[in-house]
């Protein structure tokens, strides 16, 4: 009996190893296929590192004449990326609930969260593109790109914080006579809301860094003299609009992270 | 004695394990009745179908009527208006309250479903109803916490939301699921004296699942105890003789046995301070 199911074990043991090393081959296959792909040639960064010395040498010394502009420009920018934020936020609320199978039969979460998926799945700019043909070029166009994808991003977020909530509380409302909606407001938002409110200040860091190449499509922003510049050739001025962009950037990722940890 | 709450022949089944096989009972207005057994006996399934938290299986001829409206019948939830579905209270033994917002507020929502939907959706309370949980909290003892978060609590202190909570509901029935399971044994006392408290002073029914014998012979004058999903007792408390009991509890766990010698654990300091 012993030696049979020592046996078993060693069997088991041998087997465990070879489905390892299985794994371990398929994963440098995907690398590899990757590799090919992806047409890396770190040899280039090497062999063309006088190309690259040339073209950085373009970028300096930074021009500041249109300074005023590309602040303008920027300033524009973090605009867009606040309401586009904003109305995500407010949209991804009841969706985010919609498709969180605690609260809504399969047959409304499953086609919201499809939904959610679609806006996700595509990027900003090709939905900028998109709005461009529908209202025009501009600022707004851009805004409600980054609103749709933004919407997708943080109702699957929500939802997630949702669904890893503790039941108990919403229990406790429900068997006080309060309606659905009282007991998700009372009994579920206050568990969810400091999560909310940490990932969607997350995203309106993130949607600034998307919102500076909005511009790039038609989409407004500091994108536009961004891309202008570069077309142009006109390297020192692109230099002055990438510090801009560094240094808002940073500001309000700083700025937004110190709001974040007083909700976390 | 016309009766506020029937239940007749529920079913409940968890995959192939049936929690509950043909429960039925009565209870009549005022009584403070204990649901006794094992644990795994299905008294508080039985409890939470009888708040509409669990449905009975769909094939079953289970009902369960309480103060005039069916609660649920052959597996089907019944509907009900804020105010009908507010007359009746519970209390979890693991208190339920929301952990980041104030007693006050946790005692506040008791009185969600009598106010009107927009004050109720926008959590705008007057005046007098501030007044109401305040005076809620006094009576059970804890009105010097009325502005601490939830979640800062003590397990006795947050049973005492709770019941707070449902004394602002005025709720005419309040279930209790194991209300003191979770507690030490002075604050099992003192809720349960609460609970007695509202029971004598204010007419509520109070039907209370328990698992120490001791207890309920304290406080409920009358016992329905169920094993393994079926009706064993419902009668008066003293009808529950020793060797009922032991066939009650016999094969259950050891800390059932233990919990049920009048000399062990809850028994001293409850009769002690008594």
């Amino acid at each position: 009996m012993q030696s049979a199911s020592s046996l078993d074990m060693q069997a088991r043991a041998g087997k465990r190893s070879w489905t390892t090393l299985l794994g371990w081959a398929v994963a440098a296959g995907v690398l590899g296929w990757a590799w090919q792909g992806a047409e890396m040639a770190p040899g280039l960064l090497v062999s063309n590192a006088g190309n690259m010395a040339t073209l950085a040498a373009d970028f300096v010394p930074p021009t500041f004449g249109s300074l005023d502009h590309y602040i303008d420009q920027m300033l524009v920018t973090i605009q867009i990326a606040i309401w586009g934020t904003l109305l995500a936020v407010l949209f991804a609320i009841p969706f985010g609930l919609l498709s969180s199978d605690n609260l809504a039969p399969w047959w409304i979460n499953q086609p919201v969260r499809r939904l959610m998926d679609a806006c996700r799945a595509i990027n900003e700019l090709v939905f900028a593109m998109l709005f461009v043909v529908a209202v025009g070029l501009g600022p707004f166009a851009g805004t409600m790109a980054l609103f749709v994808h933004t919407t997708g991003v943080l109702a699957k977020l929500f939802s997630e914080a949702v669904e890893a909530t503790d039941a108990g509380p919403m229990e406790g409302v429900r068997v006080t006579g309060a309606g659905r909606l009282e007991e998700i407001i009372f009994g579920l938002i206050p568990q969810v809301l400091p999560l909310w409110i940490s990932v969607s200040l997350y995203r309106f860091e993130s949607n600034i860094r998307s919102a500076t190449v909005l511009g790039m499509v038609g989409g407004g922003g500091i994108g536009v003299s961004l891309w202008e510049t570069m077309r142009g050739f006109q390297y020192t001025e692109t230099a002055t609009i990438m510090l801009v962009i560094i240094v808002a950037v940073t500001l309000l990722d700083m700025a937004s992270q110190r709001v974040r940890k007083r909700f976390i | 004695m016309t009766a506020i709450i029937s239940v007749e022949r529920l079913d409940k089944s968890f995959g192939n394990h049936a929690a509950l096989r043909e429960v039925g009972f009565e209870i009549a207005s005022g009584e403070m009745v204990t649901l006794i057994g094992p644990s795994g006996s299905g008294k508080s399934t039985l409890l939470r179908h009888l708040i509409g938290l669990t449905r009975a299986d769909r094939q079953s001829h289970g009902h369960v009527r309480v103060l005039d409206r069916d609660v649920q019948r052959q597996g089907r939830l019944v509907g009900a208006r804020r105010e009908q579905r507010r007359r009746a209270g519970y209390i979890f033994q693991q208190f339920n309250l929301v952990g980041r917002l104030s007693v006050l507020t946790n005692v506040l929502i008791g009185h969600l479903g009598a106010m009107p939907r927009w004050r109720a959706l926008t959590g705008r309370f007057t005046q007098h109803e501030r007044d109401l949980a305040l005076r809620a909290l006094e009576r059970v003892g804890i009105v010097g916490l009325a502005h601490q978060r939830a979640n800062t609590l003590s397990g006795g202190q947050m049973q005492r939301v709770a019941i707070a909570r449902a004394l602002v509901q005025e709720a005419e029935v309040i279930f209790a699921d194991e209300p003191i399971a979770s507690l030490d044994p002075r604050s099992a006392r003192e809720v349960m004296e609460i609970l007695q408290r509202i029971n004598r002073e204010d007419g509520r029914t109070i039907v209370v699942t328990l698992h120490q014998v001791d207890v309920a012979r304290r406080y409920c004058r009358r016992a329905i105890a169920l094993k393994q999903g079926r009706l064993y007792y419902d009668g008066p408390i003293e009808g529950l003789t020793d060797s009922r009991l032991q066939a009650l509890y016999e094969n259950a766990g050891l800390d059932e046995l233990e919990s049920r010698q009048p000399d062990h654990r809850m028994a001293a300091p409850l009769h002690a301070v008594g």
